[in-house]
């Protein structure tokens, strides 16, 4: 049964300075991590634009990492508390379109954090396991063709 | 000036100037025990008396208080002065027979006893102290009391004073070291400890903070100087020729603009005490590493003897490696320096007494040049190498050996025992740790912290030395565990790293900047307020915000935030990113 389990796309938007960096050393302990995440670097979780998020769910991931420097750790001082104020506002416009807000993370990983960064794609997969497939076709198209 | 002859020679001073302030201009030797250059002149002690020749006879006067007149004709080594001085040193002997300023004198002037009947006391009564207290102090705790034979120093009514500070002036200045403060203030006397010696000595209110301090100049501890505290005092002033000292100084902040910065902030000891079965703050003889380094130093509080508290050479001596280093529950790093400073302790410890000495260590890392080498030296000198971790450090005893002594309880691993050792002073080689306000430092610099709390360097092996921030250099023991040899290698090449990019005289800016499409902005002036570094200005004429492109660092917040997606990042376009989107997700179901 273990390997016909529904294995999630998840894409991940990561911070150069902190979390990529943190991914970097994931990988580099060798730690063992679901390979569902695909990161994509970006100079600052600030830089994440809502519709990053929204084209990534509509192209087919299950499920959107948004990871960044710790509150405070900001190597442009404060890009990641824009972040954090976005993302309420992302995860309530989406749950308005039917998608869990489950689907949409953020999360602070430093760069000595490799563990944690595992540990967080563990926890996601195992999340969007629980949640299963986004099928945005079905959910959005269908319900924009109705209306 | 004023004009006068001493021995012969004639010597200008300053109206005002005492006859033993003449002399010593001349650079004539003139003997004193009561004068003190902070003080008025006294007159007490009678040693310093000189011979002044007038028109009808000559007479004896004590140099110190007699003023400089015009034409005066002073003698300094006439038969009589010299007499004279003698009966005064022989009166003194013999009312203090065992004040070593007061033999020293009396040998120097040929004296090797005296004709009197001693009388054991150990105050010369030059009133140093009561002067010090009532002129500088502003005090008055300790007076004279008395007349005659009867004369004594004392607090009023014999009673511990409650005006008396504690400040120790009188301590310090007595000559004879015959002022004990406990009997004297009702306050509790409270040395200030030195904090180079780690507290194991005491310092002034004014000293330098350790032998080759850089600058090297004294600082007065604004905390305790009672010039500053209440406008007393202000003796260090009348000490200093150079006239050097300003009370009316204030700190300063001083702003510099520079092209790049080191970061070399070190590390901090572990402290101890946060492991209590090691008795440290509770045993007098178990020592930090940096106390031992103080008291095996031969500038340190001990003149480099090795010596417990009560002034006892230690017959054994444990040295526990790993404090807080290497351990789960306090720091999971090896402190990397710990092993041969250890080693090194141990050999000084055989070298400079007969103790037997016991190293308690996890595993010997020797891993430096030539440290391997010293290992098997230390090794060869009869220290006892225990491989395992201390338990327990005790002082209750199990057997008559251990009675008084404090005993190390440990596994001998390659014994697979346990060991009890009675021993008389403990070392606790700690771990290097993060500086507790590295996070602060760190936000200050942009610089992450690796685990463990050390600043994260750019790259462990390709940039051991850049940190995340352009322009910001780490070195040291900032960075992680570090011995001398290897932070002065990182030292030089972060000052290369720097210098390098100061030379070149200009910076090479990541192609990563934001910019702002004009026919798009409407002007709403978000991406002003979203931008950390103040890169985005708002042009009033046309309507639109234009970015800075020197001052932008590219962190893409204003591109994010823009409503009309005029702004827009170089290299991080929507477009780039949504094509990288598209590029992960190729055929996936949707």
């Amino acid at each position: 049964m273990a390997d016909q389990q529904f294995e999630p796309k998840i894409v991940g938007f990561l911070c150069r300075w902190c979390s990529y960096t943190g991914a970097d050393l994931a990988g580099t302990s060798r730690m063992q991590y679901p390979p569902t995440l695909t990161g994509i670097r970006v100079m600052c979780s600030g830089r994440v634009d809502p519709t990053f998020v929204v084209k990534a769910l509509k192209e087919g991931a299950d499920g959107v990492l948004i990871a960044g420097c710790h509150p405070g750790d900001c190597h442009y001082s404060e890009g990641n508390y824009k972040a954090m104020r976005r993302h309420p506002m992302l995860a309530n416009l989406l749950e308005q379109f039917g998608i869990e807000r489950g689907r949409v993370r953020l999360e602070w990983i430093s760069a000595s954090e490799g563990e944690l960064f595992a540990e967080v794609v563990t926890d996601f997969t195992e999340q969007l396991q629980e949640l299963g497939p986004l099928n945005w076709n079905q959910r959005i198209e269908a319900d924009c063709e109705t209306v | 000036m004023i004009s006068l002859t001493i021995d012969g020679q004639v010597v200008e001073v300053e109206d005002g100037s005492t006859v033993l302030q003449a002399a010593r201009k001349l650079e004539i030797q003139i003997p004193t025990l009561c004068t003190h250059k902070a003080l008025l002149p006294y007159g007490a002690c009678r040693v310093c008396l000189v011979e002044i020749e007038g028109s009808r006879g000559s007479w004896l006067e004590t140099s110190c208080t007699f003023p400089a007149q015009e034409g005066l004709v002073v003698n300094t080594t006439s038969d009589r002065v010299l007499r004279t001085r003698k009966i005064v040193l022989e009166l003194m002997l013999a009312r203090c027979p065992e004040v070593e300023v007061v033999k020293e004198l009396a040998a120097e002037m040929g004296l090797e006893d005296t004709r009197f009947p001693k009388k054991g006391e150990d105050c010369i009564l030059c009133g140093l102290c009561v002067r010090v207290c009532g002129e500088k102090m502003n005090a008055g705790a300790v007076h004279f009391v008395n007349r005659g034979t009867g004369k004594a120093v004392e607090p009023p009514y014999d009673r511990h004073s409650a005006v008396c500070m504690a400040c120790g002036a009188c301590e310090v200045v007595c000559p004879t070291g015959c002022v004990d403060l406990s009997k004297i203030t009702t306050h509790q006397p409270r040395p200030i400890p030195s904090e180079f010696d780690e507290g194991l000595s005491s310092r002034g209110s004014i000293y330098v903070p350790f032998a080759q301090a850089v600058p090297n100049t004294p600082v007065i501890d604004k905390d305790t100087c009672i010039r500053l505290l209440n406008g007393d005092c202000g003796a260090c002033q009348a000490f200093c020729e150079a006239d050097a000292i300003d009370y009316d100084q204030e700190d300063t902040i001083e702003e510099v603009d520079v092209g790049a910065v080191i970061v070399a902030t070190g590390f901090k000891l572990f402290d101890s005490k946060l492991i209590n079965r090691y008795g440290y703050g509770k045993f007098d003889n178990v020592l930090s590493a940096m106390e031992f380094e103080r008291i095996s130093h031969a500038s340190g509080p001990t003149l480099g003897k090795v010596i417990m508290k009560d002034g006892r050479s230690p017959q054994a001596v444990a040295i526990l490696h790993c404090i807080g280093s290497r351990d789960e529950n306090y720091h999971e790093h090896c402190s990397r320096v710990c092993c041969m400073y250890s080693l090194k302790f141990a050999h000084l410890v055989k070298e400079k007494t007969d103790a037997e000495v016991y190293n308690l260590y996890i595993d010997m890392r020797a891993f430096g040049k030539g440290y391997e080498e010293f290992y098997k030296r230390v090794l060869g000198e009869g220290v006892h190498f225990i491989r395992g971790k201390a338990a327990d450090v005790t002082d209750v005893s199990e057997t008559p050996e251990e009675k008084g002594k404090l005993i190390v309880v440990a596994e001998d691993t390659l014994l697979g025992v346990t060991r009890r050792l009675p021993v008389d002073m403990v070392i606790l080689s700690g771990a290097l740790t993060p500086s507790p306000d590295s996070a602060d430092v760190g936000r200050v610099f942009s610089l992450g912290c690796s685990q463990g709390g050390f600043f994260l360097e750019r790259h462990p092996k390709l940039a051991p030395v850049d940190s995340m921030s352009d322009g910001i250099f780490l070195a040291g023991a900032c960075q992680g565990p570090k011995d001398i040899p290897d932070s002065v290698a990182q030292g030089a090449a972060a000052a290369a790293g720097a210098l390098s990019l100061i030379d070149k005289g200009k910076v090479v800016i990541e192609p990563i900047t934001a910019e702002i499409i004009e026919d798009r902005c409407a002007g709403c002036q978000l991406c002003i307020a979203n931008c950390p570094y103040a890169a985005i200005e708002y042009d009033k004429e046309k309507n639109i915000s234009v970015v800075t492109e020197e001052l932008c660092k590219g962190c893409g917040t204003c591109v994010a935030g823009c409503p009309s997606g005029a702004a827009h990042q170089k290299n991080f376009e929507d477009e780039q990113i949504f094509s990288e989107i598209e590029g992960i997700l190729t055929g996936s179901e949707v």
